[in-house]
């Protein structure tokens, strides 16, 4: 019974995850979906916007470790602080600028070209962005608050207390994370599959051409999705950030995403919602049931194995359409 | 008019044609709940140019890939060198000397043209994965042998000059020749060509013409193509079978078929009361 | 002697298919070779063995390796840097089990035993392609980590969780181990990396290798024209893990000496390695080393500048180079996706011709 107690604990925390997980993913799905991307470079971008959100809060001077150096001179701060709503404001600017840059000096030059071609291009993407991050804002970790709150609910311990007789540890900014997170997953959908722009991405997404020739403008679409793909990375950005800390391993929540598209397959909102339950809640459950049996840290790899073995059996996705193939 | 034999005819052009290379009986292909092909019987006999013509959307491309083994009809039994084709991986096809070409070019772009059509020559290869390694022994020699073959049909096909450029390069025509290389390099039974004059020019049909006939001539190839053009049907083939909407409408001489009143219906179009 | 094939007939079919067609690039080749084996083991020196040369040597061997399975057979991965953890730790393993036995035949059999988890890796490549296989090669290199990583009897249960390689001999001299001098590491490398590069080139010239071109260029067509994808994409796993088991298991017997399974063969790794085929080429022997010459020298070049003439930090260094590989990786894959061998060969094809045009 205890054990059971246990194991929902821990799959109320896994779906709690997994709803972040859905949140990246989601950001790859658009991205895909209308340009035929597969946009590595995600997770980075989270870790550039937390990165640019704690600098722009901290009245930090951009390039200052650069500046220094070349010109021998000590700037670091600008010396005021800018409050939480218009530094995400701010930052979000920015994330759209970096849309911008990114269409008129990276895809638009590789328009047409194989997707593993474009795959290998937002790798690059990715190492230049962490680079640019860390020189314009230093690789120190730094600590991210805009004022969600933290620190374990105890209205939920008392409750479940009286309920189990066991107090579930549920930390208040997962809660919020896991709203603000499904809000967001909502409200994506529903941009595409209700509003206007959201059908000319759909459109772009059938076919390129096709879009083209009755008037969509493909650069305003991919600079579209690549801003909502950053804004996505903003809010992963600040939930992660502020949990752990901004630092380099917070652009690996990007790799925890990869295994859900697996799962989802690459073009299914739909899919990679319930991919990022499963894949959030299976490895919470594997880790509490296997992982002390083999050292734990199952997490690692757990949805690489789950997915690639799923793909074996199932290399359409959850939600894929089943491939004939012609000659 | 071709007189008919038990084991074979003499062409119109005075071609002795042999017995049945391949028979294809009561033929149904589905794919889910669309039947594609349904209920065909045909023959291929030996050494002759067959043609399979048609509509758009008749089912001729579903009939080659039944014909080549890629697909497996629901229905029916394929006949192929007098005993019966049990369901093969694609793969398996090339080895029972099956080759073809494709509606739209499949070449390896990112290869030489001579590499291209070594690939041709893959069944044939069989030096073991060591000796390929150092290059010594077999490998070598099973390589200068089959490329001696590959050089003959090279000068067959008139393209010496561009053995070694990359295939991404060529213009269309030539690339339609390179496939057709690559399949004779197969040293086929029996070849299938989709279509090997779509989006031609009059010359460069004309000279693909030529070279089928020469093919079939020289090598003594037995040949089943799909075609468009009819005047260019009509010239090339020995016999032709016409299908409309998956059924087979016509079957015979080029002169039978063209005097065939269903068929004259299906390609002129014919009011339904 | 000009660069040219103008009467230089080749008269057999033998000859028309050698490595090196043009009598001056034969001749540039030798050359090479016997600079590498016959000048640079006297002169070099501690410094340029272990921030160069064998680095280069090394990474080169790895990147013909994923070249074979990427750039020739169609197949990305990203999981070499977990193939060449097995190669590091089956090499140790093997060297503290049988300490009699030569370390080079070591290396070779954790090359082998490399491949047969390649292989076993590679099975979902016939039912996956593009990038689903992409991220699936992620499982091997996340799954091969933790579990160096977990179980203690890869590490022979040493406290620190890292593997030390013992000093091993060939021929009296130490090649493993901090005895080992700067040439005998060296040597050790060059001829590892000389046996892979001419029998990747064997193995990519014949049958074999054109079965990997045809299933990369249209893998339908290939299927139809005769190839097996099973033995065809497997073989290619194979070949390829082969090579960058041999790769790690030099980096860590001959090159590091020590190492930490997360730290020396990291997704990070596994990014180098495929940067150093886009960057070299893909498809191409030269390319890789190219692309292993350009990204071990990189660092290299930039410290000495930035850190060394600019006085500047190095972790700003650091940033500043991956920024750089960055830019350059998008860079090459706009301009020439086919990397620097394509550059050389579009300078030959000019030199060819020169100096006249038309």
């Amino acid at each position: 019974m205890d054990q059971l107690i246990f194991a929902s604990e821990v799959m109320l925390n896994g779906l709690m995850t997994g709803v972040m997980y859905a949140l990246v993913a989601l950001g790859f799905v658009l991205i895909f979906k209308a340009s035929g991307v597969f946009n590595y470079a995600q997770g980075v971008l989270a870790l550039f916007a937390a990165l640019t959100l704690v600098g722009i809060q901290n009245g930090q001077v951009p390039f200052a470790h650069l500046i220094n150096a070349a010109f021998g001179t000590s700037l670091h701060h600008f010396g005021w602080t800018v409050p939480s709503v218009l530094a995400i404001a701010l930052t979000a600017l920015v994330m759209v600028g970096l849309a911008f840059l990114i269409e008129k000096l990276v895809l638009q030059h590789l328009v047409g070209q194989e997707p593993i071609i474009l795959f290998m291009a937002t790798i690059g993407m990715a190492y230049f962005l962490e680079g640019l991050g860390d020189v314009m804002w230093g690789a120190d970790i730094k600590t991210l608050d805009v004022g969600l709150p933290q620190g374990i609910s105890e209205s939920i311990e008392t409750v479940t207390d009286s309920w189990f007789g066991y107090g579930y540890f549920i930390d208040r900014l997962d809660i919020w994370a896991t709203v603000i997170a499904a809000l967001l997953v909502a409200a994506l959908v529903a941009f595409a599959q209700y509003t206007k722009q959201g059908r000319a991405m759909r459109a772009v997404a059938d076919d390129h051409q096709a879009a083209l020739s009755v008037g969509i403008s493909l650069r305003f679409i991919w600079v579209m999705v690549w801003s909502i793909a950053g804004f996505v990375a903003l809010v992963a950005g600040i939930m992660w950030g502020t949990k752990s800390g901004v630092q380099f391993s917070l652009s690996l929540i990007a790799l925890k995403a990869l295994p859900v598209l697996m799962l989802g397959g690459f073009t299914s909102i739909p899919g990679a919602i319930v991919g990022g339950l499963i894949i959030g809640v299976g490895e919470k459950l594997f880790e509490f049931s296997i992982g002390p049996m083999v050292g734990g840290a199952t997490e690692n790899w757990f949805a690489y194995v789950l997915a690639l073995l799923f793909l074996v059996f199932r290399p359409q996705g959850l939600f894929g359409e089943r491939i004939i193939e012609r000659v | 008019m071709n007189s008919m034999t038990s084991d074979g005819y003499i062409t119109a052009d005075g071609r002795q044609i042999g017995g049945k290379l391949m028979e294809l009986k009561n033929i149904t292909l589905r794919f889910g709940g669309v039947v594609a092909i349904k209920d065909i019987s045909f023959d291929i006999r030996q050494g002759e140019i067959r043609a399979i013509i048609g509509p758009n959307g008749a089912g001729k491309s579903s009939m080659l890939n039944v014909v080549s083994g890629f697909y497996h009809p629901q229905d029916g039994e394929v006949w192929f060198k007098g005993s019966r084709r049990q369901p093969m991986k694609p793969h398996q096809v090339a080895g029972h000397g099956v080759a073809r070409t494709f509606q739209n070019i499949a070449l390896f772009d990112g290869m030489s043209v001579l590499d291209n059509i070594m690939t041709g020559r893959l069944n044939k290869m069989k030096a073991g994965f060591l000796s390929q390694a150092i290059w010594w022994g077999k490998a070598e020699r099973e390589e200068n042998e089959n490329r001696a073959v590959v050089e003959q049909i090279i000068d067959f096909l008139e393209i010496q000059n561009i053995r070694k450029t990359p295939v991404g390069r060529l213009p269309y025509g030539l690339k339609k020749r390179v496939e057709l290389a690559r399949a004779l390099a197969a040293e086929p039974q029996l070849l299938l060509l989709d279509e090997p004059m779509a989006g031609m020019n009059v010359e460069e049909k004309e000279d693909m013409s030529r070279f089928i006939l020469d093919v079939n001539d020289e090598f003594g190839t037995t040949i089943c193509l799909i075609e468009h053009d009819m005047g260019v049907v009509m010239d090339l083939s020995d016999r032709v079978v016409v299908m409309d909407y998956g059924r087979k409408i016509g079957d015979g001489t080029p002169d039978e078929v063209r005097n065939n009143q269903q068929v004259i219906d299906a390609y002129l179009g014919v009011a339904h009361d | 002697m000009l660069y040219r094939e103008a009467g230089d007939f080749k008269t057999s079919y033998r000859d028309d298919s050698q490595t090196f067609p043009i009598k001056l690039e034969r001749w540039g080749y030798y050359a090479v070779v016997a600079v590498a084996f016959g000048i640079v083991p006297f002169v070099i020196n501690d410094y340029w063995a272990s921030a160069v040369l064998v680095p280069f040597l090394i990474y080169a061997i790895a990147a013909i390796g994923l070249n074979v399975l990427t750039g020739y057979a169609g197949q990305v991965s990203l999981g070499t840097g977990g193939f060449m953890a097995v190669g590091a730790y089956a090499v140790y393993k093997l060297m503290t089990a049988f300490p009699d036995v030569s370390l080079l035949i070591h290396v070779v059999l954790a090359g082998a035993i490399t491949a047969v988890v390649g292989v076993l890796f590679g099975l979902p490549s016939l039912r996956i392609k593009g990038f689903y296989l992409a991220v699936a090669t992620l499982a091997a290199q996340f799954f091969l980590v933790w579990l160096f990583n977990k179980v203690p009897w890869f590490y022979n249960y040493s406290a620190s969780g890292q593997i030390t390689a013992p000093t091993r001999t060939f021929m009296e001299q130490a090649i493993s181990g901090p005895a080992a001098s700067a040439s005998a590491k060296y040597l050790v490398c060059l001829v590892f990396a000389f046996l892979v590069a001419w029998m990747a080139r064997n193995l990519t010239r014949g049958s074999i290798g054109r079965r990997w071109m045809a299933i990369r260029d249209m893998d339908i067509a290939a299927e139809i024209i005769g190839v097996n994808p099973l033995t065809a994409k497997l073989s290619a796993f194979a070949v390829s893990s082969f090579f960058i088991g041999i790769a790690g298991a030099l980096l860590f017997s001959v090159y590091l000496g020590a190492a930490e399974v997360g730290e020396a063969f990291g997704i990070n790794k596994s990014f180098l390695v495929l940067f150093m085929i886009i960057i070299g080429g893909l498809g191409s022997i030269f390319g890789s080393f190219a692309g292993a010459a350009f990204l071990v020298l990189l660092p290299v070049l930039l410290k000495n500048l930035l850190v060394g003439n600019l006085g500047w930090p190095t972790d700003l260094a650091a940033h500043i180079e991956l920024m750089i590989v960055g830019a350059l990786i998008v860079t090459f894959l706009i301009v020439e996706p086919h990397g620097l061998a394509r550059l050389w060969s579009l300078t030959k094809e000019k030199l060819r011709l020169w100096p006249f045009p038309h």
